[in-house]
């Protein structure tokens, strides 16, 4: 059977909902909620290069490699800010995360 | 037909290390299953045609992105089990969304066909005798040149941004201060005492 840009959107949407799942269950634990947005950032780009070579175009490549440095980036600024916390703190617990309301 | 069942297999892996990624009780588990995730996903952009793009995502998720995770994960001494508790009591809720948007998201997806209703054929784009790296360049550094200095900028500010948070200035460490030391004046540092003979420095 051959594989259609369908086949490709389906394990997109799979990892898509794998990840939005991931930030429900694991509401306490920052790292893992990172990693699962990292999740949903990869099946963006499944879904960007598919569609690049089914429409023949690369322009869905370019905007892939944009997202993934936007990527790169907030996994960078989201673990320094979770290094920073847990010095300030000794914890890394979300639910603790109040202190800025008003 | 060989292209067909490596797709499929490194579907399968893709999604069963996604959900290890969120479901394992280790986060060390975690990165390494992320890191499986990815490579996966690399294998699926080389099917795809884009091999510069799985290499990109090799070296900067695999090299850069999943070790950053694996020394915080490593650093941080945090007691994970803890954290795991009310893993259970957020399933519900959790599942019944992410239930709803993978139904919407397969509605989208299989409703990808053309316009005569027969399912879209993906072909490799590669525009003649050009590799895929060189058709990108030839792309973005004349139509997206604007996006790629963008994506310096972002990398730029995020690498800023980093330094800044996680700098820590202690107040008892002692350290040099290059200002004061080639800023000192003679009468700062050396003083003349007259000393009588026969006694010490009182």
């Amino acid at each position: 059977m051959e594989i259609t840009l369908a086949h490709y959107l389906f394990v997109a949407a799979a990892l898509f909902t794998i990840g939005v799942f991931g930030i429900f269950v694991n509401r306490k634990n920052v790292i893992i909620i990172l990693m699962s947005i990292e999740l949903v950032l990869l099946s963006v780009n499944i879904n960007l290069v598919a569609f690049s070579a089914f429409l023949q175009n690369l322009e869905g490549q370019i905007f892939a490699m944009m997202v993934l440095t936007v990527a790169a980036a907030e996994a960078a600024v989201g673990l320094a800010i979770l290094v920073t916390y847990f010095r300030n703190r000794g914890g890394i617990a979300v639910e603790d995360i109040n202190q800025m309301r008003g | 037909m060989l292209a067909s069942i490596a797709f499929y297999v490194l579907a399968a892996t893709a999604i069963l290390s996604a959900f290890a990624v969120i479901s394992a009780r280790n986060p060390v588990h975690s990165v390494l299953f992320l890191i499986l995730t990815f490579f996966t996903a690399a294998g699926l952009f080389v099917l795809l045609g884009a091999e510069f793009l799985a290499m990109l995502l090799i070296v900067v998720y695999v090299g850069a992105v999943a070790v950053l995770f694996l020394f915080v994960v490593m650093m941080l001494d945090v007691d994970f089990t803890e954290l795991k508790q009310g893993f259970l009591s957020y399933m519900p809720v959790g599942a019944l969304v992410a239930l709803a948007l993978l139904g919407e998201l397969g509605l989208v997806a299989s409703a990808a066909m053309s316009a005569d209703g027969a399912p879209i054929a993906l072909t490799p784009a590669l525009p003649g005798d050009v590799t895929n790296a060189e058709a990108i360049g030839r792309v973005l550094y004349t139509d997206y040149l604007l996006v790629f200095q963008m994506a310096g900028l972002v990398l730029f500010v995020a690498m800023i941004g980093a330094i800044v948070l996680t700098l820590r200035h202690r107040p008892g460490v002692k350290k040099q201060d290059i200002a004061a030391q080639v800023g000192r004046k003679r009468s700062e540092g050396v003083e003349l005492k007259d000393i009588r003979p026969g006694q010490g420095i009182g």
